[in-house]
């Protein structure tokens, strides 16, 4: 690993011995507070990136990245490398005892640009954003930087940050917590989280080895080599792979993490001939809990720090990216004035249902992996027995469910469908992906959209679309940019140049969109789907992008 | 749809006698998962949730629970929706 990128330098302030002015402070560079500086970056927002560290995570830690984060990380300039690096996968298989019980595929159709998922180590992920935030010269990161103080006020934040150089102070409008589970922030704003804890432990053992086995999710309740408890076995790069061990609430972790301990664990599932070289083992034991809210004036809250969950059904870095995602946008547009406050409060809108159903996801597995009483342990086991010979058990088997996006129908952002629409996608849900021909050659839907309000009409195979109508999406009070999509054999040039236009080559998009001919779709640039219309109506658009925008009067009196 | 619990069964007692017949030579804790199999065989079989959650209230109702609070038909598991 470079380790230029996470070298220390000493702060300006420190040099200057005045106090720093900043607009936005992120503390904590993981893969969370990474996402959410480059996103501020790429909106021409400078940021304070802090971290009490100088090297990437130790061990591997959060491995399994969703199509939704790989969607998001392609639009921050990094999900090439990402995918690139990490293995890709989408089967998954729940074994009991010794007997494949079922498999699934998480991603059974084409036509997506990124996979259901990839396995990367977080230290890749994290070098990887750390080169991109370097990329954008919009982000200062300062290693060894740990915040000591914070006083949150009505008009900024002041933090006092200590490094090896001494402490000094700074103030920004607003404080992107990303501090992580325990997070210092909220400690020291006197803010709690609750929620549940569950008597059991894992072990966790990174192994490196040559081996065969399918890049697929491999779950074993009360496997041969590891009785009355669950194994987790997953791909990642560089032939390295994650092995998870139920060990049970009495397990002692320290004795537990001994070497010597773990390999006769990992001979045991593998075999006593097979080579192998540990990585990182860990212990853990986890929670499912996150705080009352997660905005607290200017201080926002995070990943792990304002959420967490059990690690089964990958739900931890997922959600916590995308709460990055949310919030980037949003804080953007009310840094350059151009949106009002009431629009940082649908952070809490949007994000507390999407923690809360990652929340009772995660407890649901957990409930079914580690029972709490006789009885629970006893459906468990009929419903696992009864799973080999009767298919609608395998539903009820909890080995994970694994991340989905959460979908902001409903939120005060979103606004209600009043034309029928079938399909898979309901407004507020985020974007489902489609390949698309354009004037270049093929494209995906999904890099069309993103970092502004996109507006696409459907035009079928109407050559004469609206082209005036279209064009007047532009020039509202909040910025739209138009894109047409016409059926196969529609002709591209039907419309100027500089009205980006596609094909909708394999008719998915029709399909996946429930799309006729002069069908709307207004995407918020987080790519999730904002309002959708049977037809063209600009005093429609202009009410929905309202709502979505928050744009300020000033703004809106101008148009 | 609202949980039949008017006579439904054209021949109750031959099906009390299938289920304790279905018990026989079963220890406590063998009898325990039959149950629990049979009760998931047949949520599966009814397949209204709403349906299942009023069998469940009706199934909680008037057994006095830990703390000596006996339980009414609206207090079944509902935590969840």
């Amino acid at each position: 690993m470079n380790s230029e990128l996470f070298a220390y330098r000493k702060a300006p302030e420190l040099v200057s011995g005045k106090a720093g002015r900043y607009r936005v402070a992120v503390v904590g560079a993981g893969p969370v507070g990474l996402c959410a500086a480059i996103d501020l970056a790429q909106y021409g927002v400078d940021v304070l990136l802090l971290d009490e560290d100088d090297k990437a995570s130790e061990g591997s830690r959060a491995i399994c990245f969703s199509q939704r984060t790989l969607e998001i990380l392609d639009r921050l300039g990094c999900g090439e490398r990402v995918v690139g690096k990490g293995v890709v996968w989408k089967h998954g298989k729940v074994f009991l005892r010794d007997r494949l019980l079922y498999q699934f595929d998480l991603q059974p159709e084409a036509g997506h640009k990124r996979p259901a998922f990839i396995n990367l180590q977080q230290y890749y992920l994290e070098q990887f954003l750390v080169e991109r935030a370097i990329e954008t010269r919009r982000v200062d990161l300062r290693w060894r930087n740990r915040v000591i103080s914070v006083a949150s006020g009505t008009g900024n934040v002041a933090l006092t940050i200590r490094t090896p150089d001494g402490d000094y102070d700074i103030e920004c409008d607003y404080l992107i917590a990303a501090d992580g589970a325990r997070s210092p922030i909220r400690s020291m704003l006197g803010l709690e989280v609750s929620g549940q804890v569950f008597r059991d432990r894992f072990l966790i053992a990174d192994v490196r080895m040559e081996a065969d086995f399918p890049t697929e999710r491999w779950f074993w309740f009360d496997p041969p080599f590891h009785p009355n408890q669950s194994v987790l076995l997953h791909r990642q790069a560089d032939n390295v792979w994650r092995i998870d061990f139920q060990l049970g609430w009495d397990a002692d972790p320290e004795i537990e993490k001994q070497p010597d301990r773990v390999i006769s664990r990992i001979r045991a599932m593998l075999g006593e001939t097979r080579p192998f070289t540990l990585e990182w083992v860990s212990v853990y034991t986890f929670r499912c809990q996150r705080m009352e809210r997660f905005r607290h004036g200017r201080v926002f809250f995070l990943g792990d720090a304002a959420h967490q969950v059990s690690p089964f059904g990958a739900r931890g870095a997922n959600s916590g990216i995308q709460d990055a995602d949310n919030l980037g946008w949003k804080l953007a547009n009310v840094l350059k004035a151009v949106a009002t406050d009431r629009l940082l409060d649908s952070y809490d809108a949007e994000r507390i249902p999407a923690a809360d159903e990652n929340i009772l996801n995660s407890t649901r597995s957990t409930d079914f992996i580690t029972p709490k009483s006789k009885i629970s342990r006893t459906f468990r086991d009929a419903a696992l027995q009864l799973a080999h010979t009767h298919p609608f058990a395998r539903g009820l088997v909890n080995s994970g469910r694994l991340s989905v996006p959460h979908s902001y129908r409903g939120s005060p952002l979103d606004s209600p469908d009043h034309d029928a629409f079938s399909g898979r996608i309901s407004s507020g849900a985020a974007c489902i992906d489609v390949p698309l021909t354009g004037r270049t050659g093929p494209a995906w839907l999904i890099d069309q959209i993103g970092n502004r309000f996109v507006c696409i009409y459907y035009a079928g195979s109407n050559r004469q679309p609206p082209e005036a109508q279209i064009e007047g999406l532009r020039d509202g009070a909040v910025p739209v940019e138009a894109i047409v999509i016409g059926t196969v054999g529609w002709p591209l040039t039907a419309l100027p140049e500089h009205i980006p236009a596609f094909i909708d080559t394999h008719g998915l998009f029709a399909q996946r969109y429930d799309a006729t001919p002069g069908s709307l779709y207004l995407f918020r640039p987080d790519q999730h789907l904002s309002a959708r219309w049977r037809t063209l109506d600009p005093d429609a658009v202009r009410s929905a992008l309202s709502r979505a925008a928050c744009p300020h009067a000033l703004a809106l009196a101008a148009s | 749809m609202t949980l039949i619990t008017e006579p439904h069964l054209a021949h109750p007692d031959d099906f009390y006698e299938a289920l304790l017949d279905a018990h026989r030579g079963f220890t406590e804790e063998q009898s325990q998962l039959l149950n629990a199999r049979l009760i998931l065989l047949l949520a599966n079989h009814v397949g209204d949730l709403d349906v299942l959650r009023q069998a469940l209230a009706a199934a909680r109702a008037g057994i006095v629970d830990q703390e000596g609070q006996p339980q009414s038909m609206e207090s079944g598991a509902k935590e969840s929706t």
